[in-house]
């Protein structure tokens, strides 16, 4: 029976999608309600099923799958899987999707392709349930790919921008690069373990080990490269600042909350895979993970576009889930994940709400008192700023926490100290943003006049504040434990031993995390509490620019990779084109029929004399032929 | 005095080999058109001769139905060569060549 209502789950998105397109186009209201209670609807009961899912104290609900090809000895089907780790994503993808669809309402509400956005954010959600439920290899990819489109429509959905259709390109690009690699991952986990059911994979695993080991690390990596595109992790991560050109609640939903964190997912998913002793690849993405963090946070204390500021936020934190997939604590991963999901889709949505009060003007150094102006928004900035931060005893802390202890266990003392450096990072660009935009005085016409958001706005910003406090302690660590390691003792189960765990649990890690958000508050307090300009440029000169213009990727990959690979290969491509397809077979075929027509034209004189002559020639011949040879 | 068959088929040889150098040659259209007949004669008596030689009368009976069709053929021959006459002017092969091409 929680099957179908899987299925049912699975696809209310997708009959939104079809009523919307197909019906109600030109009606905005009723696409926009048809949308608003698909998702609604499947939150509710991904909650129903949660809740039995709870109750039934087993690791999965029975899988649901239906055949669906066949060639030769392969099978694919379409299944649902349904444990601790795909619930939860679900519950974070309707939930958080939810008040997201109910604040565009507000957002988008005089644009003319409103009815066009809420097909595309359905599209969206069913792509991502999709990926979140796949029991197999190539579903998980099919829907991977379905993701990268609405992904596309969305980033794109002001096409009239250049550089709107210019990001979505590249979004798109840019992706599709890493699901090459992650399609050959696949590939060649199924020519090793023949199977791409998950189950299935982690049941071979065990006696084909002695065949998978020495491919595990390029396997491991291969599919890593897929998290890279979709997480925008280190070198795939120029992707995703230049996606903030569709509309905020799109920025906050896929390029925050829920896409992004699709690789983390995914890595999660196929763990099992990666941890398997011999591979080196877990200390590749534990790496690369750390280094996109510290990028990401360097580049964004020199942004001045709140939803930059956010989208680089974002990235660290996305280096960081991966960092800690790479220490073997795929928990921590998933637990960071879930309450990033709650405040950084809270924050974007508090961008939005500033850039609605400003009437779309994003340059923080133009902003400035909204605190008076927009105290809703203020506040439940405020909230998120801090969980980001890792303020005790909001949601952020403990999964940064979670996440530092993984490195302290694992002895990754490095990336401990690089962890904790970003953190430092992290909290001194919030509050720069923070001080920036909320306090000081006014820095423009438009920031005086600023107001606040209307109710519909506002108070999914409520909610996601809520859920951003009370994230720590509602036992989401618990449930991605239940996942990985089944045998492991309950966490601390009173409330307050649950308040207080990390610092027993791993105090340094702790403590050290909150020396971070003090240094940076600190930092951020002296530098920007009541500044008119940013004062960083002059006393970090060459360093502040490079910062400004993120490393001078995109100049490095425009300059070097791209000429070496893309237009070398669009060279190569034009000639095969030019001189082989058009000059040799085409033209070819087209010159040879012609020159043959010219030297038969010849032969027809008009005289009947010659035809006669040719005639007799031909039978002589003939009888030459059959007589006398 | 006995003819061999050989004689009468070098004579139907020679008569054929005739009316097509005419029929290839020759310029002037109602000249090409009687060495044709000349060919279809040297068939007939090949024929002709064969059918005699062989006791056997299929060979005549056929040579009779050539000469009634050639009978009309040339009827039709002529009365289209008038005709062009007629229109052209001209019954010489050189000048007839709109097929050219």
């Amino acid at each position: 029976m929680f099957e179908n209502l899987a299925w049912l789950i699975l696809f209310l998105p997708l009959l939104s999608v079809a009523a919307i397109t197909l019906f109600t186009r030109s009606k905005p209201r009723a696409s926009a309600q048809i949308s608003i209670f698909a998702v609604i609807a499947a939150f509710v009961l991904s909650l129903i099923v949660f809740v039995f899912f709870r109750g039934s104290e087993t690791n999965s609900l029975p899988q649901a799958s239906v055949p669906w090809l066949w060639v030769g000895d392969f099978k694919a089907d379409i299944g649902l899987r349904l444990d601790a780790l795909s619930l939860g994503m679900m519950l974070i993808v309707t939930g958080v999707g939810s008040l997201i669809h109910i604040y565009s309402w507000g957002y988008m509400k005089d644009d003319p392709g409103f009815a066009r956005y809420f097909a595309s954010l359905s599209l969206f959600t069913f792509s991502m349930l999709g990926i979140v439920m796949a029991d197999n290899f190539l579903m998980m990819f099919i829907f991977w790919e379905l993701v990268g489109i609405s992904s596309y429509l969305l980033i794109g959905f002001w096409y009239e921008k250049a550089s709107a259709a210019d990001a979505c390109k590249k979004a798109f690009l840019t992706n599709r690069i890493g699901d090459f690699g992650f399609l050959l991952g696949i590939l060649m986990v199924w020519a090793v373990l023949g199977s791409l059911n998950f189950q299935d994979l982690e049941i071979r695993l065990v006696p084909h080990m002695k065949d998978y080991a020495p491919v595990a690390t390029a396997a491991g990596l291969l599919i890593f490269c897929g998290a890279m595109g979709k997480s925008a992790q280190f070198p795939l991560h120029v992707w995703l600042p230049d996606a903030m050109e569709g509309p905020t609640p799109v920025s906050a939903l896929i390029h925050a909350a829920t896409m992004v964190a699709a690789g983390v997912y995914m890595l999660c998913r196929v763990f099992f895979l990666l941890n398997v002793p011999g591979s080196h690849a877990l200390e590749v993405i534990a790496w690369i993970g750390g280094f996109t963090a510290l990028l990401a946070a360097l580049i964004a204390v020199q942004q001045n576009d709140i939803k930059r500021i956010l989208a680089y936020s974002t990235l660290s934190q996305l280096g960081y889930m991966v960092m800690s997939v790479g220490m073997s604590g795929p928990t921590a991963a998933m637990y960071h994940l879930t309450t990033h999901a709650f405040f950084k889709a809270l924050l974007f949505l508090g961008a939005g709400s500033v850039i609605y009060a400003m009437h779309h003007e994003q340059n923080i150094w133009r902003m400035g008192a909204l605190k008076k102006k927009a105290p809703a928004t203020y506040w439940t900035f405020m909230v998120g700023t801090l969980a980001l931060s890792g303020v005790w005893p909001l949601s952020g802390f403990y999964s940064k926490d979670s996440i530092l202890a993984q490195a302290l266990e694992t002895n990754h003392i490095a990336l401990f100290v690089l962890g904790v450096f970003v953190a430092l990072l992290t909290t001194f660009y919030m509050f720069r943003l923070v001080f920036v935009v909320f306090f000081g005085g006014a820095r423009s016409e438009a920031a005086d006049h600023a107001h606040e958001s209307p109710d519909v706005m506002t108070w999914p910003l409520r909610i996601l504040a809520v859920m951003s406090i009370i994230g720590g302690v509602m036992g989401i660590e618990g449930l991605y434990t239940k996942q990985f390691a089944p045998n492991a003792e309950g966490h601390a189960a009173g409330f307050g031993q649950q308040l207080l765990a990390p610092f027993s649990h791993s105090p340094l890690a702790a403590y050290l995390g909150l020396f971070a958000v003090i240094m940076g508050l600190g930092a951020a307090y002296a530098l920007y509490s009541r500044s008119l300009f940013d004062p960083l440029p002059e006393k970090l000169g060459w360093l502040s620019r490079a910062m400004r213009n993120r490393f001078y990727f995109d100049e490095l990959y425009e300059r070097v990779i791209i000429p070496f690979t893309q237009e070398a290969l669009a060279k190569f491509a034009n000639a095969i084109d030019r001189w082989i397809i058009s000059g040799f077979m085409v033209r070819g075929a087209s010159g040879t029929t012609d020159l043959v027509g010219r030297a038969l034209r010849l032969l027809q004189t008009g005289s009947l004399q010659t035809y006669a002559f040719l005639l007799v020639a031909g039978v002589a011949l003939v009888l030459y032929l059959v007589l006398l040879r | 005095m006995h003819i061999p068959l050989e004689h009468y088929l070098i004579v139907s040889g020679i008569l054929f080999s005739l009316g097509l150098l005419g029929v290839i040659m020759r310029r002037n259209l109602l000249v090409i058109y009687m060495c044709l007949e000349l060919m279809l004669n040297a068939a007939n008596l090949a024929l002709v001769a064969m059918s005699r030689f062989n006791d056997n009368l299929n060979g005549q009976i056929m040579v009779f139905f050539i000469i009634t069709v050639a009978a009309a053929e040339v009827s039709v021959g002529l009365a289209l060569i008038v005709a062009l006459y007629r229109k052209r002017q001209t019954a010489h092969v050189e000048d007839l060549t709109t097929m050219k091409n």
